[in-house]
């Protein structure tokens, strides 16, 4: 009998499947269990909404090779964007579940169309250029969202750009049974939470599942190709602008996917969340688990997001600690005399890069 | 009139934002890396001088010196603790140090000066009165334009004359021949990152006594901001960050003024992108051909 070879992608990629549902199936014996404490288990949606914005990210700046400081501008489209089709389909839509799937698909369309906005005129521009208008498009993005107030009543919903900054949820006119979605710059108000760590585990399996295809997909082989090298790609007769867009924009999709689920996690939630330093967040978790490694943007977002978590017996020093480490371990990976110190340890094999 | 004055108060806002981005161009030109750390150096710099005037009550000039002196020191332990040992690694790496520093002189801010913000008593108190009173122009303002001006005219001689410049621009270019050259590429790297510090700590008593506050978080928004200004003009170039910070503090100041104080951020960076879809380097970058 033949035996069908399997090759060494596929078993990294079922691996990566698999763990991810090892770690849920853990998870959840072990908050069934009562194993774990309260914060730990409130960190369980936000691990999953990180673990998607990790790979989604490690899509652009692992796979296609463009820095983005951006990405919670997109997160931040997708969370509002869920939070006022899920309130607004409180009635109409009684079943959570469906409800905050509806959510998260809306949630991906406006970061999708966010991400168009944005990646049309920009993926022109190169290297550092990039990257600041993304970090100008991810402070727009803010800024605009803390000027909006949304509310919905049986007329539909009515929303009011509040460009003054003197205006408050009773210009908007609502009837006495509205309900005010976004309050401005105090963010959404009185959200139903219905966000789980069953549907974040869906939606990190959803995010691998796009992005692993992709990566391995024609268009996956011309986006790193253009990641590699950019003049010879197109010398052949790659299409960059539209692999570059495709890259950016099922990223940012993604992210506003993840966006819906974080929104729906808490009952109140601020604009001013989804700042530069998330966005910087996430980088960090693409970078400490490896650029185009997707299992690593996995075990970086679930290492680091607990990590603050379990230094709470430092209390004040605990982000300290934090930013320590994070130097520490760069230095440790990246390092050319420490990577050939640890090589001479493990004599005749390839140094593993530590995850986290 | 009252243009004029929101006029100069944007040249002076960008005046402080034109040092910080002095000093970003300096330490991309030659490390090329983002620093993120940059702002909250601007932040110690200004902790530094509150602390020697408050506590120690010495006269602002000394204190400016001590924030220069502290900043310096620290801007070259961290480039040798951090950032050096990662010269041959890829860039994201080190800008994921950088980030990592950030964090640190921010927490270490939040536990040494606590998060309360601090009433910070501007360097020179007063201002001079022009047009009958209808103009006030306060003398931080004038203090902030005219150290601004030195500071880029001092800098432009010296990295076109002086010889530490001269290695400067050469390791820019290609730190593999200055080596060759005879050019020590450690010592002036840290050279670099000595002075980019040191206008920090500039910046930071400017732009305090500009506030008259000072958190552990009053650099993290003026460094990006100034960040965006070096890209602005042209990242590397220094007469481009100067530009590039005035324009940025003048348009800020004028979308404040008239057309919204929630969007003025906004407004900067919509500004900003689409000068760099016109101009993809910058108002004053050189576009480097790529070579195939």
């Amino acid at each position: 009998m033949k035996q069908r070879k399997i090759s060494k992608t596929n078993v990294v990629n079922f691996s990566t499947y698999l763990g991810m549902v090892i770690f849920f199936l853990v998870m959840t014996a072990l908050s069934k269990a009562g194993v774990l404490n309260r914060s730990m288990t409130g960190l369980l949606v936000p691990i999953c909404c990180y673990m998607s914005m990790a790979v989604s990210l490690n899509l652009t700046v692992g796979i296609l090779g463009e820095l983005s400081l951006g990405h919670a501008g997109f997160m931040s489209v997708g969370a509002f964007a869920g939070v006022i089709a899920s309130q607004s389909l409180l009635d109409v839509v009684p079943s959570a579940g469906l409800r905050l799937t509806i959510a998260m698909i809306v949630g991906a369309l406006f970061a999708t169309v966010a991400g168009f906005i944005v990646g049309a005129p920009v993926l022109r521009l190169q290297g550092d250029y990039l990257a600041i208008v993304t970090l100008a498009f991810g402070e727009i993005i803010k800024e605009l969202v803390t000027c909006l107030i949304v509310g919905h009543d049986e007329n539909g919903l009515h929303i009011l750009f509040n460009l003054t900054g003197n205006k408050t949820v009773e210009d908007l006119g609502l009837s006495d049974t509205g309900i005010a979605i976004i309050k401005g710059a105090q963010g959404t108000a009185s959200v139903k939470t219905i966000a789980s760590f069953t549907a974040g585990f869906i939606l990190v399996m959803v995010t691998l599942f796009i992005v692993l295809n992709l990566k391995h997909s024609r268009a996956g082989r011309a986006i790193m190709a253009l990641r590699d090298n950019r003049i010879a790609t197109s010398s052949i007769g790659i299409n960059t602008t539209k692999y570059k867009l495709m890259a950016f924009v099922t990223s940012a999709a993604l992210a506003g996917a993840a966006g819906a689920l974080y929104g729906l996690n808490y009952s109140s939630l601020q604009a001013a969340k989804f700042n530069f330093n998330t966005s910087i967040l996430v980088l960090v978790f693409v970078v400490l688990g490896g650029l185009g490694n997707i299992w690593g943007s996995l075990v970086a977002a679930a290492a680091l997001t607990i990590l603050p978590e379990a230094l709470r017996e430092f209390a004040d020093y605990r982000m300290l600690v934090y930013a320590i480490v994070l130097i520490l371990v760069m230095l440790a990976t990246h390092n050319p005399t420490l990577q050939s110190f640890f090589a001479r340890l493990k004599p005749g094999k390839k140094e593993e890069k530590e995850a986290a | 009139m009252e243009f004029l004055s929101y006029l100069i108060s944007g040249i002076s806002l960008g005046s402080i934002y034109a040092i910080i981005a002095l000093g970003y161009t300096m330490v991309y030109g030659i490390a090329k890396m983002l620093n993120f750390a940059h702002g909250d150096i601007i932040m110690i710099g200004g902790y530094v001088s509150f602390c020697s005037m408050y506590y120690l009550n010495l006269p602002p000039i000394v204190a400016t010196l001590l924030a220069v002196i502290a900043c310096t020191v620290l801007g070259i332990v961290i480039e040798r603790l951090a950032y050096a040992p990662l010269r041959s690694a890829p860039s994201l790496a080190v800008l994921i140090t950088a980030i990592g520093v950030s964090y640190f002189l921010q927490n270490s801010a939040l536990l040494i000066w606590k998060a309360a913000a601090k009433t910070y008593p501007p360097v020179v108190a007063g201002a001079v009165q022009l047009f009958n009173g209808q103009l006030t122009i306060s003398y931080i303002s004038l203090l902030t334009i005219a150290a601004c001006i030195v500071i880029m005219l001092a800098l432009t001689t010296f990295v076109s004359k002086s010889k530490m410049g001269k290695a400067m621009r050469a390791c820019s270019e290609d730190k593999g021949a200055a080596q060759l050259m005879g050019i020590n590429v450690n010592s002036t790297i840290s050279a670099t990152f000595a002075i980019g510090s040191a206008l920090a700590a500039i910046a930071g008593v400017l732009l305090c006594s500009f506030n008259t506050s000072l958190m552990p978080t009053t650099g993290s928004m003026p460094g990006i901001k100034a960040f965006t200004a070096a890209v602005f003009g042209g990242i590397g170039s220094i007469p481009g960050a100067f530009l590039g910070g005035l324009l940025l503090g003048i348009i800020e100041a004028l979308a404040k003024a008239y057309i919204s104080t929630q969007l003025a951020n906004s407004i900067v960076f919509a500004v900003l992108i689409v000068v760099l879809l016109v101009k993809p380097a910058g108002l004053l970058g050189k576009i480097v051909p790529e070579k195939v």
